[in-house]
């Protein structure tokens, strides 16, 4: 479904990825960790375009992404949805609002219908009763799960977590959990960025440790669990970075 | 040669190949996007009545001291000639070729172009325009060209306005300080003002519009990281739309001259 190969990324004369692949197969929750500034949120970025590889490929469903244009890739951004680590509500809009947002741009529904299936929406994450209120009036758990349920308005076939759980208390973290996992169970592949252990554990399927630029290590959730010895444990228990 | 580099100098030379880069890049996407897909209405009517009701006031104070003081000084200065009979004809050609259209832009470059550049960049900030990317449409078309249209249409609207005005408060200094008669204040004026002074001025302001609303936005949208940039890309949309109005209106003000002498 989704393939990277020798993805290669600097900004400016900082190299942040020199040679990154990795792939996540269909259905599959793949977790993707790694210190802070590793350069995961720019993995993931890349992933809908919204930043151009150096060099090396970005296949989703067989089509390289990294070559096409803005207008190209609107199709792609229907398929692959992008969850914003800080939520990226339009601040200018009500809840209501910025889940209308994709359906009036992509759909041809009509005002009611439209409706319902926010209000649904709404009330699937626990936010029922919130459309009329401004993104800057609702709490950081309500902002995460505002941009996730916006996200899903289109139904995409993949999502990109990203940090979906930072930040939260232990009872929204659950709630999120529940989703992702919610979500898999439908056939929903996703890649999954997060610091927070439990909850990789608890949802992914496999895992990549990216640390220098590169993959440093990819394996099934068993494999990291039982690992007692390796970088990434001491990556998990603070040791290294 | 580190030294040479970093010389104010070369660096200035360096943003201005920058700058004109960048508005030359964003100017191309406006206009290929603008005749391409959905178009948004409603978006551009809620800016052009932000663009209006922002400048609005400002504008109507501008319009009423310039034209006043204007009558005031032409006034007094011909009073001596006794050439005061003149001053409805000089208040009004001057305000309707140059103080009308560039003092409007001025204002609007302050307010408007703040604004923009402001909004654009907190929306960068907080990643709302790679929100609408990620949502699979266009800050070009969203974002920048309802702006720059509304601008367009909203601009010759209000140096339209701001002419009027400006007209009546040289008309109310004329007949308090100056004792000339209203009816012959306004029929010196509808004598002697010919269409060609008035669409002169009226021309240039979509000229400034553009001066404006390009330049604002592309500052907005080249703000990076933090909440600092955003004041600097506000700062830098007024200085360069003021000058960019400044500046353009002399060489507007010859190309209107020449295309006067070919008709
Ligand atoms: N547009 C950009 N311009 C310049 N540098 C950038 C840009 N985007 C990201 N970077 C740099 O790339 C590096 C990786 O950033 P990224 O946001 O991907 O980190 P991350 O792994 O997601 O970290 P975190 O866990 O804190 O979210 C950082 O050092 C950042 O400064
Ligand atoms: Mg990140």
């Amino acid at each position: 479904m989704i393939e990277v190969k020798n993805f290669r990324k600097s900004f400016g004369k900082k190299l942040i990825h020199a040679d990154v692949s990795f792939n996540v197969k269909k259905g599959e929750c793949m977790g993707l960790i790694g210190g802070s500034g590793a350069g995961k949120s720019v993995i993931l970025r890349s992933l809908i375009g919204l930043e151009k590889p150096d060099s090396g490929e970005i296949l989703i469903d067989g089509e390289n992404i990294a070559k096409l244009r803005e207008n190209q890739l609107v199709s792609i951004r229907k398929k692959v949805a992008y969850v914003f680590q800080g939520g990226a509500l339009f601040d200018s809009m009500t809840v209501f609002e910025n889940l209308a947002y994709p359906l009036k741009e992509h759909t041809q529904l009509n005002e009611s219908e439209m409706r319902s299936m926010i209000i649904t929406q709404l009330g699937e994450f626990g936010l029922a009763n919130s459309e009329h209120l401004f993104p800057g009036n609702l709490s950081g758990g309500m902002q995460k799960r505002v941009g996730l349920a916006r996200a899903l308005m289109m139904h995409p076939q993949v999502v990109l977590y990203d940090e979906p759980t930072a930040g939260l208390d232990p009872y929204n973290t659950k709630k999120i959990q529940e989703h992702i996992l919610k979500l898999k169970a439908q056939g929903m592949t996703s890649i999954l960025v997060t610091h927070d252990m439990p909850t990789a554990f608890a949802v992914c399927d496999r895992m990549c440790f990216l640390l220098h630029g590169k993959i440093e290590f990819q394996g099934k959730v068993e494999e990291i669990q039982e690992d007692k010895t390796g970088i990434v444990h001491k990556f998990i228990n603070g040791e290294e970075h | 040669m580190e030294l040479i580099l970093n010389s104010p100098l070369i660096l200035f030379f360096h943003e201005m190949v920058y700058f004109f880069g960048g508005i030359g890049v964003l100017s191309y996407q406006i206009i290929r996007d603008l005749f391409k897909g959905p178009f948004y209405w409603r978006l551009t009517l809620d800016q052009v009545f932000h663009v209006g009701n922002r400048s609005l006031p400002l504008i109507v104070i501008t319009a009423i001291s310039t034209g006043m003081v204007m009558s005031l000084q032409f006034g007094l200065g011909l009073e001596k000639f006794g050439g005061k009979l003149y001053v409805p004809k000089l208040v009004s050609i001057t305000v309707l070729r140059e103080m009308g259209p560039v003092f409007t832009s001025l204002m609007v470059a302050a307010r408007v172009g703040a604004g923009f550049a402001s909004e654009i960049g907190s929306m960068v900030v907080t990643q709302q325009i790679d929100a609408i990317r990620a949502l699979g449409t266009s800050p070009i078309k969203k974002i920048v060209i309802p702006r720059v249209l509304a601008t367009f249409i909203s601009l010759p609207i209000l140096v339209a306005l701001s002419n009027l005005i400006s007209n009546f408060g040289g008309l109310l200094v004329g007949y308090s300080e100056l004792k000339l008669d209203p009816n012959f204040y306004i029929l010196k004026i509808l004598t002697t003002v010919t269409l060609t002074d008035y669409f002169s001025g009226f021309g240039k302001s979509f000229f400034f519009a553009i001066f404006i609303a390009v330049p604002s936005c592309y500052f907005g949208l080249t703000v990076k990281n933090g909440t600092k940039e955003v004041g600097i890309a506000t700062t830098k949309a007024v200085v360069v739309s003021s000058i960019l109005v400044l500046v353009g209106d002399f060489f507007l003000s010859k190309l209107f001259w020449i295309l006067e002498k070919m008709t």
